[in-house]
């Protein structure tokens, strides 16, 4: 199997090829300018593996939760690849593929998620894959939820950003913590493989970004009564 | 040459088929106007997370209704801007790895390039050059178009859209978003003369517009008067009164001074009966000749994107750039 994995949730452009079990990636800092990087990216990535389109079996993305902008450029870059051929598609969480970078079996990921919040979540190794311990939320970080017992590895920009926060909440339950770790291609393509092995792709058409910050607007009668 | 063209600048996802030779193959439209309408206008991320869900389905609805494959196409064209930056990325992601994964070249079309040649697209197309109006929601503006690629600006509006103007009427009187179209049909049943609105700048000795005054004066004018249903009917017909004299004095100005004959109008608010009356008149008496697109081509829609492109790019297409971006404010005159 062959398929191609693209993860721009944050600053970052991280493209992969996955070969038969082997990966390729390329990633640099984008800013919010990955559309001018992902496709040359990924370009190189088939020069170098000498695969092309036609070759692939699937598309893969990470689906969120990140910077809103970000999440649309995987995805419409997912969909556009994917309409091409009709491939499927699979969309990996975010957080998920933070942990799957941390190399350890306990991991609570926290993104940082603007406005004083953070993306939230932790997972734990078992038989070989991620068991959500928590449920992905967005949240202050002072109120995230505490995951059960110690031993626990706090990964992504979130424990950076907001340490002053998140620090206190976990206290006890941290073993250590790495700020650095941040989502890459690789491991959505990691964490991909054995789904579409399994024909969990879908439709592109059904592809989606998964924003969780889902209330972004007042309407009109809500705008009303905050007056 | 088949293009496919996708439209994402604002609150309508369009995609469109055409064909260099055999002409507008199909096009197909979601508008989110009802799901913007709970919120009073339109929110930006709201319209970014439904033009992707919207995108594949409308592109699988026109190469069925076409009859074609997706490997026929020689291109994909989308709407680099002007437009909602999140909006605008969502078209441009999937213009562009489309094409990349086709290996064919996508091509980026200026929103209001798109517009303007639409008329082009009708059962009677003019020829250039002409004077073109553009009426939208987002732009009021006279231009001077000599060919593909030849936009001169001769005068805009300094501050609201007309289009716009109508949509803050419709609020000031109670209609729903978008309120061109509500306002419009309201006028219709309004008595005229009954109140007079000011025509901003119609004696200015240029083709500079203004309709920040005219939303204020209706404002003042709703207030002092009852809320009685013929009333906001006489108001709305003193406001479409005074935007239609004023675009079409405008307009007349407009062929005057550059001595064309021909007047193109392009827009959402292109659709507006009375303004389509109103310049049909002032035309006919001074012996000029106005164009509009099919009225269901008037407001955002991907088959003008992809027409542009073929316009624009019949000589021969460019070579696949795979990088992507979008320019949310971008001049048409700088986009020649
Ligand atoms: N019959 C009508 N009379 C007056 N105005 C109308 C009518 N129909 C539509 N409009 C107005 O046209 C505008 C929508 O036009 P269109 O879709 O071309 O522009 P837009 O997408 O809002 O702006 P732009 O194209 O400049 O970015 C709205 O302001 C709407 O109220």
């Amino acid at each position: 199997m062959n398929f191609a994995a693209i993860e721009t949730a944050t600053e970052w452009c991280s493209v992969a090829l996955w070969r038969d079990g082997e990966i390729l990636s390329l990633e640099r800092r984008a800013g919010n300018r990955q559309g001018e990087f992902v496709l040359p990216m990924l370009e190189t990535l088939f020069r170098r593996a000498n695969l092309g389109m036609a070759d692939l079996d699937a598309i893969a993305f990470g689906a969120g939760p990140g910077a809103f902008t970000g999440l649309r450029i995987a995805c419409g870059v997912a969909q556009g690849l994917a309409f091409s051929r009709n491939l499927p598609v699979i969309g990996v969480s975010t957080l998920e593929a933070t942990a799957e970078e941390s190399g350890a079996a306990r991991v609570v990921v926290a993104l940082d998620a603007r406005m004083h919040e953070v993306y939230y979540s932790a997972y734990e190794k078992r038989d070989g894959g991620w068991l959500a311990a928590l449920p992905e939320t967005c949240v202050a970080p002072e109120m995230a939820e505490i995951p059960p017992g110690a031993g626990w590895i706090g990964c992504g920009n979130g424990f950076s950003v907001y340490a002053d926060r998140l620090g206190p909440r976990l206290a006890g339950r941290l073993e250590r913590i790495a700020p650095e770790l941040r989502p890459s291609a690789s491991a959505v393509a990691r964490l991909a493989a054995p789904r579409l092995a399994a024909g969990e792709g879908l439709d592109a058409a059904l592809a989606t970004p998964h924003y969780i910050r889902d209330k972004i607007a007042l309407t009109s009668s809500e705008q009303g009564k905050g007056k | 040459m088949l293009i496919l063209g996708v439209e994402s600048s604002c609150d309508e996802t369009g995609l469109a088929l055409y064909d260099s030779d055999a002409g507008l193959l199909a096009h197909a439209l979601h508008s989110q106007v009802a799901m913007h309408q709970e919120y009073g206008g339109v929110v930006p991320e709201l319209a970014s997370r439904d033009h992707i869900r919207r995108v594949i389905p409308l592109a699988r609805e026109v190469l069925a209704q076409a009859g074609r494959e997706l490997n026929a196409l020689d291109a994909v064209a989308f709407t680099e801007g002007p437009g909602l930056a999140g909006a605008l990325l969502v078209g441009a992601a999937f213009a562009k790895s489309l094409a990349f994964a086709l290996g064919v070249p996508a091509v980026g079309i200026h929103h209001l390039e798109g517009h303007l040649l639409s008329p082009l697209l009708s059962k009677r197309p003019p020829a250039f050059p002409f004077v073109a109006l553009l009426v939208s929601g987002g732009h009021t503006q006279l231009m001077r178009v000599t060919g593909v690629g030849n936009y001169e600006l001769l005068g805009e509006t300094q501050d609201d859209a007309a289009g716009e103007a109508f949509d803050k009427t419709a609020k000031l009187l109670g209609l729903d978003y978008p309120g061109g179209p509500a306002v419009s049909k309201l006028a219709e049943s309004g008595r005229p003369g009954r109140f007079k609105l000011p025509r901003p700048m119609i004696g200015s000795n240029d083709l500079e517009f203004s309709f920040s005054g005219l939303k204020t004066a209706v404002m003042l004018l709703a207030r002092s008067q009852p809320g009685d249903a013929a009333t906001h009917a006489d108001i709305a017909r003193a406001f479409q009164d005074a935007v239609v004299d004023v675009l079409v004095a405008k307009c007349m100005s407009a062929l005057q001074r550059t001595s064309l004959e021909r007047l193109v109008v392009a827009g959402g608010v292109g659709a507006n009966r009375q303004l389509r009356a109103g310049l049909d008149a002032a035309a006919a008496r001074q012996g000029f000749e106005v164009f509009y697109p099919e009225l269901e081509l008037c407001t955002d829609n991907g088959a003008m994107i992809a027409f542009a492109a073929a316009l624009r790019w019949k000589g021969g297409l460019p070579k696949p750039d795979t990088t992507f971006s979008v320019r949310p404010r971008w001049e048409l005159s700088l986009a020649g």
